[in-house]
């Protein structure tokens, strides 16, 4: 009951994805979204391992296809809210590499004008609200704006992206109660890449599929392969056409696997209860661009020239973006106080 | 005669104009339909503003306050009710963690202009989790306006001004005022950034500083002082963060005397703050007697009517504390008041 079987099994669910040849172009995007999420990381992680960059960075690396298929049934009307680990939700609406960067130097030319780092990201033009490392901090916040969308009556949906471990927060369950009671066009998803920090979901749950929280509270919900971006894509398109068309809140737990530490660039691998090198080794094998790629490849819609070229561009992006970013000014030390409180309204 | 209105109905009356004024406004809170909860300063709202925008909830404190901060961020200006403040402490992550840092995270680019409304409510044996008055510690939260009222024209107009300012707001009432009352004048929408501390009685003896029904025992206490010939001056802070210490570094530049009375406890509290706001600012020479702070003992309310009795801070106690400003040596400053409560209360009861 509850149980998660094969999806959480990295033995599983290796092999290349299932496509219909025809969405070629949400494929296509979506690989080169994920190679760019996979590749500004890793730059990241190599900023951290020179000392340029010193705030707490959450890495995503390996589970990249959540936000990238989710983001496919997104607009920048919608309100999406993230947690400590949302530079992927952040890159996959849209936002600017260069200011995601500068933001986590530190950097004036932010995207939170360097006064949020890593943890506190927003781009709001591209419908991405506000990130923040509090567990769960953000799952009633994206609640209250479902809300105001409900009032507006303009089918504009609140997103709210966390992990397994909030799930044990309480307020998960009270924004479900509410979010169901209220009717409100709100979606609740889960990344469950089946570890908080350093401990696995088997010592903190009695079941390590949390999609079961949203039954009692009669929230319509879905269970999938996190690492399988069509199926995270069709998952979610449901569930969101559901909530924009006023049928209530849906819930969306998205299976996966960090390949790097729970913060910092590394493997972590000592750090664990049970995280191992053949588990991170095994989880690699379910790897969500090579999968995809392996998918196009085979219905001859890429090549190998094509996605080295594709690489080539990303790669030419991110080092652009970087060498801005590194180039950037720091902020004003006047803005130490500066945004305490709003600008004063005469 | 004009009318008198009470602080109860200055309340209502505000939540009134700010629905019938603002469509942007809505409320969402427990027990908003019912005057067991808010007395009858919410009453009729949803009748006449509609359950849709007067909105009673679950019992979910976190989340309440969190969709209320998530509401504020896409054009709307909510209210979030707590009937008792001692429930608000299971809603503190969205109120310290995300609303008061909200716009200080993000570099300004958004401001969460959401509004809580919490109400102390305590004596009558209501005991440890039934009686707190927390204002101190959420004063201490930078990014966080907290804005006590103590008249019926303050409760009204702070209210409109605490909605309609940018930042969130900590609006606290005290239901021991509910009955206090006054002639209004009519609605002003003051900017709450630009409000101070308030002198509500002129005097060039000693400053009595207070908040909400702390400020009535200052009153209560200033009116005894003048058949002891002392000319007491009454400073009600309305404001408690951030904190604009002015107004009071002037009165007691004048008096040379600072009284701080305060319905919550002694240790990092707001009496505390205000007396060292104050001092490290003017000559010391100048003061006439120790500054001194009229506070809660440090312990939870008790529940027994007769430890209840000498919990909180009296007009008699306090007026007994301020005359010995004046005759300094034959008092010990650091317990004073609580000692001679007891003291007078033992002898009561023998």
């Amino acid at each position: 009951m509850y149980s998660l079987g094969n999806l959480a099994n990295p033995e599983k669910l290796t092999s290349p994805l299932e496509i219909n040849p025809g969405d070629d172009r949400f494929l296509m995007k979506s690989l080169e979204m994920m190679y760019l999420i996979r590749r500004t990381e890793e730059c990241i992680a190599d900023l951290i391992k020179s000392g340029e960059i010193n705030c707490p960075c959450h890495l995503a690396v390996g589970q990249e296809a959540i936000a990238v298929g989710i983001a496919h049934n997104l607009n920048n009307k919608d309100r999406v809210f993230g947690n400590h680990r949302s530079h992927a939700q952040y890159l996959a609406l849209g936002g600017s590499v260069e200011q995601l960067l500068a933001e986590v130097l530190g950097k004036a030319t932010g995207c939170s004008r360097g006064m949020g780092g890593s943890m506190h990201l927003y781009s709001g033009d591209h419908g991405f609200h506000g990130s923040v490392p509090l567990v769960a901090g953000t799952i009633p916040i994206a609640v209250g704006a479902a809300l105001a969308a409900k009032f507006d009556n303009k089918n504009a949906v609140g997103v709210a992206f966390f992990g397994d471990g909030a799930c044990e927060e309480g307020v998960l369950h009270e924004s479900l109660n509410i979010a169901s009671i209220m009717k409100l066009p709100m979606i609740f998803i889960v990344e469950n890449n089946l570890y908080s920090s350093h401990l696995d979901i088997q010592q903190r749950q009695p079941f390590d599929s949390v999609a079961r929280f949203a039954i009692p509270h009669d929230v319509d919900s879905q269970v999938v392969d996190g690492n399988d971006v069509v199926a995270v894509e069709k998952a979610s398109r449901e569930l969101i056409q559901r909530a924009r068309s006023g049928d209530g809140p849906g819930l969306l737990e998205a299976v996966t696997f960090r390949w790097l530490g729970h913060v910092g660039p590394n493997e972590d691998i000592d750090v664990g209860v049970r995280r191992s090198v053949t588990e991170l080794e095994a989880w690699k094998k379910r790897d969500p661009i090579l999968r995809l790629y392996k998918a196009l490849e085979k219905h001859r819609l890429i090549s190998p020239q094509d996605f080295k070229n594709l690489k080539q561009n990303m790669d030419e992006l991110i080092n652009n973006a970087k060498d801005k970013a590194l180039k950037a000014p720091w902020p004003s030390l006047d803005n130490l106080n500066k945004f305490v409180y709003a600008p004063h309204r005469e | 005669m004009e009318r008198q209105v009470t602080y109860s109905e200055a309340i209502l009356s505000a939540f009134e104009y700010l629905l019938k004024n603002y469509p942007e406004v809505f409320i969402l809170g427990q027990g908003v339909w019912s005057p067991w909860y808010v007395g009858n300063t919410m009453q009729g709202l949803n009748v006449k503003f509609g359950k849709g925008r007067v909105i009673d909830s679950p019992v979910s404190e976190w989340a309440c306050t969190g969709i209320g901060v998530g509401a504020s961020l896409f054009g709307y200006r909510p209210i979030i009710i707590h009937p008792r403040m001692d429930f608000m402490v299971l809603a503190t992550d969205p109120l310290v963690n995300q609303a008061a840092k909200w716009s200080y995270m993000l570099g300004g680019r958004a401001n969460p202009c959401v509004t809580v409304r919490s109400i102390i409510n305590r004596g009558g044996e209501q005991g440890a989790q039934h009686s707190q008055a927390l204002h101190s510690w959420y004063a201490h939260i930078p990014g966080l306006r907290v804005v006590m009222p103590a008249t019926p024209t303050d409760a009204r107009d702070l209210l409109i001004a605490a909605v309609l300012c940018d930042d969130p707001v900590l609006y606290i009432d005290d239901r021991w005022l509910y009955e206090e009352k006054e002639a209004l004048p009519p609605i002003q929408e003051l900017n709450l950034t630009q409000q101070q501390p308030k002198v509500l009685k002129q005097g060039k003896d000693v400053t009595i500083v207070g908040s909400s029904y702390s400020t009535y025992l200052a009153m209560q206490t200033a009116k005894e002082l003048k058949t002891h010939d002392i000319d007491a001056e009454v400073i009600d802070l309305r404001i408690l963060n951030p904190l604009d210490p002015s107004v009071i570094i002037k009165s007691t530049e004048k008096t040379g005397r600072l009284v701080v009375i305060d319905g919550s406890w002694r240790n990092c509290g707001l009496a505390g703050e205000i007396i060292a706001s104050v001092v490290e600012k003017i000559d010391p020479r100048i003061l006439k007697a120790k500054p001194c702070r009229i506070t809660l003992p440090d312990t939870p309310a008790p529940t027994s009517r007769v430890l209840e009795e000498i919990y909180y801070p009296k007009v008699t106690g306090i007026l007994k504390k301020v005359i010995s400003l004046f005759t300094p040596t034959e008092q010990n400053e650091n317990e004073p008041l609580m000692a001679d409560i007891y003291e007078l209360k033992k002898q009561k009861l023998i």
